[in-house]
């Protein structure tokens, strides 16, 4: 039996928040390989344009975990088990509408966007979308993550 | 930073990133800077366990590096959006090439952007990451 239907779209997760910290901004970049001086130093991102040291283009998704929300976190919340073998991470998508910088007060606000099934019902695949904005309620960037669920048929 | 200087066209290649081969300290250093610390990347028992032939890379770090091909080619603000599709699992040793092509050139409001495909293989050639990004050529967005 398929654990999720189109009944699960729209729902939504509780808000989580959080800080980024040029610290760890830096332990990213050094840990993803990056050299650029604009994640590194202070003087160098200003000098790019940017209020503080931006983030790479794929760490929104882990300040969201930071802040405190599981990577299965909304799956869990959805009653669907991680670490089984069941879960594959498909589809990941980033939209990006103004930088994210050191300092920045975010807020992720995640929701179901879409569910549905491939293969006959084998395969079911959960779209959860996430809102990034800031203290003053700007929208920042968003997350689409895409999750297959293998099912027991 | 490098900025392309030659005029951006369909067809246009980006410079290829070449990666060495991955470590059991990348995943480490991986996990304690994003904060997933799940045992499938860096329990090699676990991960057998779940039908691995060993630990696998986190989606999240192969696709970090995938961008690097493209904040290396354009200034991070002009990233409009990135996206990839996971096709194979990353296991230690393996080296990675990462490329991408810009496959059309539009304008919009902000300036001329750049559509692009981007794809990671291992040196066997196996899909590993297939991927798009927009770029927005020309004045780039600053952070305010």
């Amino acid at each position: 039996m398929p654990t999720l239907d189109r009944s699960f779209i729209g729902r939504q997760f509780p808000l989580s928040y959080a800080t980024v910290e040029a610290e760890a901004v830096r332990r990213f970049a050094q840990a993803i390989g990056e050299t650029d001086p604009v994640f590194f130093d202070e003087t160098a991102a200003r000098a790019a344009g940017y209020r503080s040291l931006p983030i790479p283009p794929t760490y929104a998704f882990c300040l969201k975990h930071l802040g405190g929300s599981a990577p299965d976190g909304a799956l869990r919340a959805l009653g669907v088990e991680g670490g089984s073998g069941k879960l594959l991470h498909a589809e990941q998508a980033f939209e990006y509408l103004e930088p994210i910088c050191a300092g920045d007060e975010l807020c992720f606000s995640e929701h179901v966007a879409d569910v549905y099934d491939k293969k006959g019902g084998a395969l079911t695949f959960v779209v959860l979308e996430t809102q990034v904005a800031d203290a003053a309620g700007r929208v920042l960037a968003l997350i689409r993550h895409t999750e297959v669920i293998r099912n027991d048929l | 930073m490098n900025t392309a200087r030659e005029p951006v066209r369909p067809g246009t290649q980006l410079p290829v990133l070449e990666l060495p081969a991955l470590t059991a300290a990348d995943l480490a250093r991986y996990a304690a800077a994003s904060g997933d610390e799940a045992a499938v990347h860096l329990d090699e028992a676990y991960a057998r366990s779940m039908g691995f032939p060993g630990v696998i890379a986190h989606g999240l770090l192969v696709m970090a590096y995938l961008g690097r091909v493209v904040t290396a080619w354009q200034p991070l603000s002009a990233l409009r959006s990135f996206s990839c599709r996971f096709m194979a699992v990353t296991l230690l040793g393996e080296t990675l090439r990462c490329s991408g092509t810009v496959t059309s050139v539009r304008a919009s409001e902000a300036g001329d952007v750049a559509d692009l495909e981007l794809e990671m293989r291992n040196d066997g050639g196996e899909l590993k990451l297939s991927g798009r990004a927009s770029v927005c050529l020309g004045a780039a967005r600053a952070g305010r």
